[in-house]
C-alpha cells in the first residue's frame, strides 16, 4: 500500500488482506445499498398494495346500488384525498378563495370560496360525522386549515389562516334538504360524489360492477358507471363500494379524452366507529373575526345571475349532473337546464346583457381558471378573445371555454350555456334555443 | 489485523469506551460552541424572530392577508405564534444555511486547519470520529431551533403576550399545552435538519477546503429548494428533502395528523443513512494528508 498512508495513522482498517481498492468500493457500496432499498420500498410498496385485490363474492350492480342505497351507516371518520384536475391552470397557493373576486372582503372563511379551492388540485380532508346532523368536515392545508362543523342547527366555519369564523344559525336555505353540511365542502367526500352520480343514473347510464379493490385497508367492489349518450365528455366513473357496508370509498371520474382522472375523491384511511365527543363542539376562537353567514347568503341572492356563473365550480366537484339537476329545480331566474342526464346544459340568460354583466359572469369564470380576477369591463371583450376560443352558428357568436370535462359558450349577448358536453353539443344546444 | 487489535482494545483497559468517546464529543461541541462564528450565526437566528415581531407589531393592518410565512395572522392574537412563524420564517433558508456552514466545516475545516491528522492520531478511529462530527452538528441544529425558538417565544410575550392557543383546527387548549406543543414543533423542526446535515458532513468529507464544502452544501440546499418549487417537477418534489418542511405545523391541528410528519422524518433518516454512510465510506477509506 504505497499511498495508503492514512491507515497507519489511524491503524483503523490495517488487514493488509485485501485491497484498498476493493475495500473502498465495498464501503461506497453501502449507500448505494441504502439509496436502492429505500428507493425500492417506495417504489414496491404502493404496487404490492395495489396487486391485492381481494376475492369477494359476486354481486349484480342493482344489488350493489341497492347496498349503497340501504347503507345506514351514521358514523365515521377518516382522511380523504381529493384530487381535480379539470384542466384549469393551478391556482397559486397564496390566491386561492379569496382572491377569487366576490369572496374577498367576506373573508376566508365563507365555505362557498373553500370551495372554489378545492376545485383545482389535491387536497386532504378529514372528515368526521355522527348522525345525521353533528358532522366536521377539515381542509388541510399548508400551515393552515379550514374547519366546518355541524352539530343541530349550528354551523361554523372556521379560516385559520386568515383567523376568520364563519358562523350560520339553522342550515343554509340550500342544504337544508339532506340535512347535510352546508353545501360544497360536504360534496366532495366520496358518499356524497356516489350519490349524486347514482340519483342521476338512469335510462341514459351504464351501472356494472367492475372487479374489486382494497381501499384505506377495506374490501370494496367497484362500480363502473358511463353515461351512454355521445355528446357528454364524461368518459366513465368509477366508484368503489365497501363490500360490508356499503360506504362508497373512493370515487374516480374519468374525462372521455383519457389522462389522469378529472376528479378523485377516496379515503385513505377510515374508521367506522364513533368519533369523540369533541369533535363537533365549535367555540369561536378568541381575537377570530367573525363573519355572520345567514346574512352573507341573503346578499349572495340578491347579486342575481352573474354570481351563478361564479358559483358554478361549486357544481363541478359536486358532481355534474346533480348540480344540473338541482339548478333545473332552482328558482334563479336567469337559468334554465336544456336537456337531461349526463348531457344537461345549463343555460344562463346575461340579464340585461350589458357589457358589463357579460364581463362580469366571465371574470367569475376566470377567477375560477386562476388566469386573473378583476379585469376592468372595458376590457371584458379583448380578454374574452385571449381567453375563449371564437365560434359562430345561427345563435350568432360568441366564445367557448374548455376545460376537461365543463365546457362553456358565452354568445356575445351574454348568455352562456354551460354544460359536461363537447362544444358541438354546446352550439346545437344554443342554435335550438334561437 | 494484530495492531488494529490491540489499539482498538487498549482503551480497555485503561478506560472505559464510552466515556473516551464523550469526551472526544465534549470537545468537538465545546470547540464548536466557543467559535466567535457559531455565536454570531446563533445571534442572527435569534434576531429574526425579532424583526418577524416588530414587523407584525409595526403593520398593525388586521390579518385578511395571506401574504407571509405561515400563521403571520395569528401572530397578534397571541405571541407563541411567533415562535411557528418565526421557526416556518427561518426552516427554509436560514436554519439549514447555518446548519450548513457547520457541518460543511466539520471535517473539511479540520483538514484545511491542517489539524485533521492530529485528531486521527487518538485512538478513536476514524467512524468514531465522524459519528463525534456527526453528533456534533445534531447538537448544533437543536440548538439552533431552541434559540429561534426561545428568541420568539421571548419577542412574543412581550410583543403581544401569551394566552390560551387556538390550534388550527379552532379548538383552543391551555397555554401549557401549546407550551408542549411548541416544544414538539422545535423538536421536529431539528430533525428535519438531519438530512442536510449528513449531506454538509459528506461534502465536507470531499475536500480539504472548508469554504468550499459550506458553499456547495447551502448551494446544495437552495438548489433543493427551488426545484421543490417548481410545478414542473410534481413528480420528483415528494422526495426532495425540503417537502415536507412545513409539516411541523401538522402538530397544531386537532387531533394532530401525523402522516406528513412521518413522511418527513421518514425522508430525513433515509436522506441522513446515505449521505452518511457515503462520508463514512469516503472519509475512511479517504488518504488524510492534512
Amino acid at each position: 500500500m504505497p499511498r495508503n498512508e492514512a491507515s497507519r495513522v489511524t491503524g483503523e482498517w490495517d488487514d493488509g488482506e485485501r485491497r484498498p481498492g476493493r475495500r473502498k468500493a465495498i464501503r461506497y457500496g453501502v449507500p448505494v445499498a441504502v439509496a436502492g432499498v429505500a428507493a425500492a420500498t417506495i417504489g414496491l410498496v404502493p404496487a404490492f398494495a395495489g396487486s391485492g385485490d381481494p376475492d369477494l363474492p359476486e354481486i349484480s350492480a342493482q344489488d350493489l346500488i341497492a347496498k349503497v342505497a340501504a347503507s345506514d351507516v351514521q358514523q365515521l371518520s377518516g382522511t380523504v384525498r381529493t384530487s381535480t384536475d379539470l384542466g384549469l391552470p393551478e391556482l397559486p397557493g397564496g390566491m386561492g378563495a379569496g382572491a377569487l373576486g366576490s369572496g374577498q372582503d367576506k373573508g376566508g372563511a365563507d365555505p362557498k370560496d373553500k370551495l372554489m379551492e378545492l376545485a383545482s388540485g389535491s387536497h386532504t380532508l378529514r372528515v368526521a360525522a355522527d348522525g345525521p346532523d353533528r358532522q366536521r368536515v377539515s381542509v388541510i392545508d399548508k400551515a393552515a386549515e379550514y374547519s366546518l362543523v355541524r352539530d343541530g342547527d349550528k354551523v361554523w366555519g372556521y379560516d385559520s389562516g386568515s383567523n376568520t369564523a364563519f358562523r350560520a344559525t339553522g342550515p343554509e336555505s340550500d342544504t337544508a334538504k339532506k340535512g347535510d353540511l352546508p353545501k360544497g365542502v360536504g360534496d366532495v367526500t366520496p358518499q356524497e360524489l356516489a350519490e349524486h352520480v347514482l340519483d342521476a343514473a338512469g335510462d341514459t347510464t351504464s351501472v356494472t360492477v367492475d372487479g374489486t379493490a382494497k381501499i384505506a385497508g377495506r374490501d370494496a367492489y367497484q362500480l363502473l358507471v358511463k353515461p351512454k349518450q355521445a355528446g357528454s365528455t364524461v368518459g366513465s366513473v368509477r366508484i368503489a363500494v365497501d363490500a360490508d357496508n356499503g360506504v362508497p370509498l373512493r370515487f374516480t371520474l374519468t374525462p372521455k379524452s383519457g389522462g389522469a382522472p378529472a376528479l378523485e375523491a377516496g379515503f385513505t384511511s377510515v374508521d367506522f366507529a364513533k368519533p369523540a365527543a369533541g369533535t363537533f363542539a365549535f367555540d369561536p376562537p378568541k381575537g377570530a373575526k367573525i363573519i355572520d353567514g345567514d346574512r352573507v347568503s341573503t346578499q349572495r341572492h340578491d347579486d342575481a345571475a352573474g354570481t351563478e356563473a361564479g358559483d358554478l365550480p361549486k357544481g363541478l366537484p359536486g358532481g355534474l349532473p346533480h348540480g344540473l339537476d338541482e339548478a333545473r329545480g332552482g328558482d334563479d331566474g336567469g337559468m334554465d337546464v336544456i336537456g337531461h342526464g349526463w348531457t344537461a346544459i345549463a343555460k344562463i340568460e346575461g340579464a340585461g346583457a350589458a357589457p358589463g354583466k357579460a364581463g362580469q359572469a366571465g371574470q367569475d369564470k376566470e377567477g375560477a381558471t386562476g388566469q386573473r380576477a378583476g379585469v376592468p369591463a372595458g376590457d371584458a371583450a379583448k380578454f374574452l378573445d385571449s381567453m375563449g376560443e371564437k365560434v359562430t352558428g345561427s345563435f350568432g357568436s360568441g366564445h367557448v371555454f374548455s376545460t376537461r370535462l365543463v365546457n362553456a359558450l358565452m354568445t356575445d349577448d351574454g348568455t352562456v350555456y354551460v354544460g359536461a358536453v363537447d362544444r358541438q353539443s354546446l352550439v346545437k344546444a344554443a342554435n335550438a334555443e334561437k | 489485523m494484530s495492531r488494529a487489535e490491540t489499539v482498538e482494545q487498549a482503551p480497555d483497559v485503561r478506560a472505559p469506551r464510552p466515556l473516551w468517546t464523550l469526551g472526544l464529543l465534549r470537545n468537538e461541541l465545546g470547540m464548536t460552541f466557543r467559535r466567535r462564528r457559531t455565536l454570531v450565526l446563533l445571534a442572527v437566528l435569534a434576531l429574526v424572530p425579532v424583526l418577524v415581531g416588530i414587523a407584525v407589531r409595526v403593520q398593525t393592518g388586521d390579518g385578511g392577508d395571506r401574504g407571509g410565512p405561515a400563521f403571520i395572522s395569528l401572530v397578534t392574537n397571541n405571541g407563541l405564534f411567533l415562535v411557528f412563524t418565526s421557526l416556518a420564517a427561518t426552516l427554509p433558508v436560514f436554519l439549514p444555511m447555518a446548519l450548513g456552514v457547520v457541518a460543511g466545516d466539520a471535517i473539511a475545516g479540520e483538514a484545511g486547519a491542517g489539524t485533521l491528522r492530529y485528531l486521527l492520531v487518538a485512538p478513536a478511529g476514524r467512524t468514531r470520529l465522524l459519528l463525534v462530527k456527526y453528533t456534533g452538528t445534531l447538537v448544533f441544529c437543536l440548538v439552533a431551533t431552541l434559540v429561534v425558538a426561545a428568541s420568539a417565544l421571548v419577542v412574543g410575550a412581550l410583543l403581544f403576550g401569551l394566552g390560551e392557543v387556538t390550534l388550527l383546527s379552532g379548538t383552543t387548549v391551555p397555554l401549557a399545552e401549546g407550551l408542549l406543543r411548541a416544544l414538539a414543533v422545535a423538536g421536529v423542526v431539528a430533525l428535519s435538519l438531519i438530512g442536510v446535515a449528513a449531506l454538509g458532513l459528506f461534502v465536507s468529507t470531499l475536500t480539504g477546503s472548508g469554504i468550499a464544502a459550506m458553499a456547495m452544501t447551502v448551494g446544495v440546499v437552495i438548489t433543493f429548494q427551488i426545484l421543490n418549487t417548481l410545478p414542473q417537477l410534481h413528480a420528483v418534489q415528494p422526495y426532495l428533502f425540503p417537502h415536507y418542511w412545513l409539516s411541523f405545523a401538522d402538530l397544531l391541528r386537532d387531533p394532530v395528523y401525523w402522516d406528513d410528519i412521518r413522511r418527513n422524518l421518514g425522508l430525513q433518516a433515509v436522506y441522513a443513512l446515505v449521505f452518511g454512510t457515503a462520508a463514512w465510506a469516503r472519509f475512511t477509506t479517504r488518504d488524510i494528508t492534512a
